[in-house]
C-alpha cells in the first residue's frame, strides 16, 4: 500500500491527537499566536492604555493589534501618528500624565524615535519601545536582522544615558518580557526597549499569558502631571538644566540609577555551560539557531554550551567573566556584522579567545551552518593542544 | 482701608522674567495666567513649553508643566490630553518651533481635532539662538542667516501656518492678534480666553497666534519694534479671526 495514502484507521487517530492538543491548549490556557500579537496582548494585560505608532514592516501586526485592543478595552488610547517622531512624543505626554504607554517600530523608524528616547531618559519617564529589527543600514530590507544592537545598547539618542534592553527569544518570552518591560519602566522611571526581529515578530508559538493587571491597583506615581488641583505645588518635568553643575548632578543621579539597574536586573540563560570548553554567545533569534547548533555538536561529543543574554543592557558581564575561568573559546553569533561581540570582549578582558560568526542583511543561518563553525574552532583548539 | 486693584496673577510664580527688554513673552505669559485664573482652570491645567526663548516658561507659570522636544508640543499635549481628557492642556510655542520643525505635529494635531489650546508666539525670528531666519521672517527682513534681507528665491517666502491650520478639518478656532498696544493686548487676552473656553466646551483644536516684538534680534528699540509690527508685520500676517466654528461661548 502507498504509505502516502492515509489509512482509514489513521484519520480518526490524527483527529484525536489534534483534539487532545487543543484540549491541552484550553486546560493550560495556551494560545497559538504570532510574536507581534503576543507583544500586543501582553502589553494590554500589563496595563498599557496608550499606544501611538506609525506603519512600518515587519511590525505592522503589532500596531494593528493595539488598534483593536485599545478599542476593546474601552479605556485605552490608540493613535496612528503622522510620524515616528510624533508617536514617541505622544508617548512622552501620556507617560507624563501617568499612563502605561508604548510605541513600536522597526529599525529605520526607531532611528527617528531616538530624540524622544533621549528625552524619556532625561525626564525619567517610563515607556516601552519595541524594535522589530530589519535589515539595514538605510531602508535595508524587511528581513530579520540584529543590526541595531549598537543603537539599542549604546543609548541611540544623544547624551549620557542608558536604556534597558530586553531580548526575547520565544513567544512565551515575548509575553513575559513585555510584562517585565512595563514593570521595569515604572519602577526605574526609564524607557525600556524590547529588541526583537522580523522572525520573532512573525513566528507563531504557543503562549500562556499572565493575568491582566488591574490598572487601578498599580503603584501610584507621585510625580505625574495631572493638575495641581489646589492640593499640592505645581510640578515640572523638564530636561533643560542650563546650569552645568545642576546638569552634572542630574547625570550622576541617572548614573546611580543605572548602576542600581545593573545590579538588580541583569539576566542571561546558560545552556550546557557547566562542562563546556567552548561557549556560543547569542541573543534572540540567533540564540534559537545557536541552541540547535549546540545540540548537534553535543551529539558529536563536543563540550559546547550556550550563553544567551536576556538583558542586552545591562549586559551579563559577570556570567561571561565566570565562564572565562574555564572556557577557552567563545563564539559570538549574531545576525549582523558583529556588534555584541564588542561587549563579550569587554567582559572577557582577554582571558579567552573570542571568535565571531555573523550573517547580516536578513540572511538566516541554519543550525548546521553554525555547527560547522563551532566544529572548526573547537577542533583547531584541540589540534593546537595535542 | 487699602483695596488691592492690581497684582501678580495667581498662576504666575513670584520669579523675575529672564526675557529681553521689550520682549512680548512676559506680556503673553501674564495674559495666559490671568485667563487661567479668571476661568478658574489653573488647578487642572497642564502646560507644555517649547524649545526656544519660552522653554523656561515652567519657571514662571504656576501650573503643572511638561517640556516638549523642539517642535513636538502638539504631540506631547496630545498624549497628555488623551490620557486626562478632563484636564486643560495647552502648548506654548514659538514660530520656529511650530511652523518649521514642528509643522507636521501641529497640522496633524489640528486635523485630528485634538481638544488642546496652542499659544503661538510669532516674533519672526529664532530668538533664543540669536536671530536666525524663521519660517515667518518677512521678505526683505534681515536676520543673521539672511544678512541681505530674506529673499524669496533663496530663502522662500514666509509661511502662514495659521491659515494652513484653518484648512485642517479638526481646527475650530484660530485667531491672530498682537501685543503692541493696550487695545491689541486686550484683544489678545479675549482671544486666549476664547481659545481656552473652546477647549472647556470640548469643541476641538484652538490656537491663538500672537505677533510679538523681538527688539534685540530685530536690532530696534522696543518702541520701534512695536511700531514695526503694526506697520510691516501685519501686512504679511494680518490681525484677524482666521477660523471660528465655535461662535459665542
Amino acid at each position: 500500500m502507498d504509505k502516502r495514502i492515509v489509512s482509514a484507521r489513521a484519520v480518526p487517530r490524527a483527529l484525536l491527537s489534534v483534539l487532545i492538543l487543543q484540549l491541552r491548549f484550553i486546560v493550560d490556557k495556551k494560545v497559538l499566536m504570532r510574536g507581534s500579537h503576543v507583544i500586543g496582548e501582553a502589553a494590554a494585560r500589563a496595563g498599557c492604555r496608550f499606544y501611538a505608532g506609525y506603519p512600518i514592516t515587519p511590525q505592522n501586526e503589532l500596531t494593528e493589534y493595539m488598534a483593536e485592543s485599545m478599542d476593546r478595552l474601552g479605556d485605552g488610547t490608540f493613535i496612528q501618528a503622522e510620524s515616528e517622531l510624533a508617536a514617541v512624543n505622544m508617548i512622552i505626554g501620556a507617560s507624563m500624565s501617568g499612563a502605561r504607554a508604548m510605541t513600536s517600530s522597526s529599525s529605520p523608524g526607531i532611528s527617528l524615535k531616538q530624540e524622544g528616547i533621549s528625552f524619556l531618559a532625561a525626564q525619567e519617564l517610563p515607556a516601552v519601545i519595541v524594535n522589530t529589527m530589519r535589515g539595514g543600514p538605510g531602508l535595508g530590507n524587511i528581513a530579520p536582522s540584529q543590526g541595531d544592537y549598537f543603537q539599542a545598547t549604546r543609548g541611540g539618542g544623544h547624551g549620557d544615558y542608558r536604556t534597558i534592553v530586553l531580548a526575547p527569544a520565544s513567544g512565551q518570552e515575548l509575553a513575559d518580557l513585555t510584562r517585565t518591560a512595563f514593570e521595569y519602566a515604572d519602577s526605574y522611571r526609564t524607557p525600556v526597549l524590547i529588541l526583537g526581529d522580523g522572525m520573532m515578530g512573525q513566528m507563531m508559538e504557543p503562549v500562556v499569558f499572565p493575568d491582566p493587571v488591574d490598572i487601578h491597583k498599580l503603584a501610584p506615581k507621585p510625580w505625574i502631571l495631572d493638575g495641581a488641583r489646589g492640593k499640592r505645588p505645581s510640578r515640572i518635568i523638564r530636561s533643560l538644566l542650563l546650569n552645568p553643575s545642576t546638569e552634572e548632578e542630574r547625570n550622576w543621579k541617572l548614573m546611580r540609577k543605572y548602576e542600581m539597574i545593573s545590579r538588580e536586573i541583569t539576566r542571561a540563560e546558560s545552556y550546557m555551560t557547566s562542562d563546556a570548553h567552548m561557549v556560543v554567545v547569542a541573543y534572540g533569534t540567533a540564540a534559537r539557531i545557536a541552541k540547535g547548533a549546540v545540540k548537534r555538536v553535543r551529539e558529536m561529543g563536543l563540550k559546547v554550551g550556550l550563553l544567551r543574554p536576556v538583558t542586552l543592557w545591562p549586559f551579563p558581564e559577570h556570567n561571561l567573566k565566570e565562564l572565562s575561568r574555564y572556557v577557552k573559546d567563545f563564539l559570538v553569533f549574531e545576525m549582523s556584522m558583529g556588534q555584541m561581540v564588542e561587549d563579550v570582549k569587554i567582559s572577557i578582558e582577554g582571558r579567552s579567545d573570542v571568535h565571531f560568526y555573523g550573517r547580516p542583511g536578513g540572511i538566516i543561518s541554519t543550525p548546521d551552518e553554525v555547527a560547522k563553525i563551532i566544529n572548526t574552532i573547537y577542533h583547531r583548539r584541540h589540534l593546537e593542544e595535542d | 482701608m487699602v483695596k488691592k486693584v492690581f497684582g501678580r496673577p495667581k498662576y504666575l510664580k513670584d520669579a523675575p522674567f529672564h526675557y529681553c527688554p521689550g520682549c512680548g513673552h512676559s506680556i503673553i505669559h501674564r495674559l495666559v495666567a490671568e485667563v487661567l485664573e479668571e476661568l478658574d482652570i489653573g488647578d487642572i491645567t497642564i502646560g507644555v513649553p517649547p524649545a526656544g526663548c519660552a522653554v523656561l516658561a515652567y519657571d514662571y507659570f504656576d501650573v503643572d508643566m511638561g517640556e516638549a522636544p523642539h517642535g513636538r508640543g502638539a504631540a506631547v499635549a496630545t498624549g497628555i490630553k488623551r490620557t486626562l481628557p478632563d484636564r486643560i492642556v495647552f502648548s506654548y510655542q514659538g514660530d520656529g518651533d511650530i511652523a518649521a520643525i514642528g509643522t507636521a505635529e501641529t497640522i496633524h494635531a489640528a486635523n485630528r481635532g485634538e481638544n488642546i489650546t496652542v499659544i503661538f508666539v510669532n516674533n519672526g525670528c529664532y530668538g533664543m539662538t540669536g536671530g536666525q531666519m524663521a519660517p515667518t521672517t518677512l521678505l526683505g527682513q534681515a536676520s543673521t542667516t539672511t544678512p541681505g534681507g530674506r529673499n524669496a528665491a533663496r530663502d522662500a517666502a514666509p509661511i502662514d501656518l495659521s491659515e494652513m491650520l484653518a484648512i485642517a478639518h479638526g481646527s475650530v478656532y484660530i485667531e491672530r492678534t498682537a501685543v503692541t498696544s493696550p487695545k491689541t493686548i486686550r484683544g489678545t487676552k479675549r482671544a486666549i480666553a476664547k481659545a481656552f473656553k473652546t477647549q472647556m466646551a470640548n469643541r476641538g483644536f484652538s490656537l491663538v497666534e500672537i505677533l510679538s516684538p523681538c527688539p534685540v534680534n530685530w536690532k530696534m528699540s522696543p518702541v520701534d519694534a512695536v511700531k514695526w509690527i503694526d506697520s510691516a508685520m501685519t501686512k504679511t500676517f494680518p490681525l484677524k479671526v482666521i477660523k471660528d466654528e465655535v461662535g459665542k461661548l
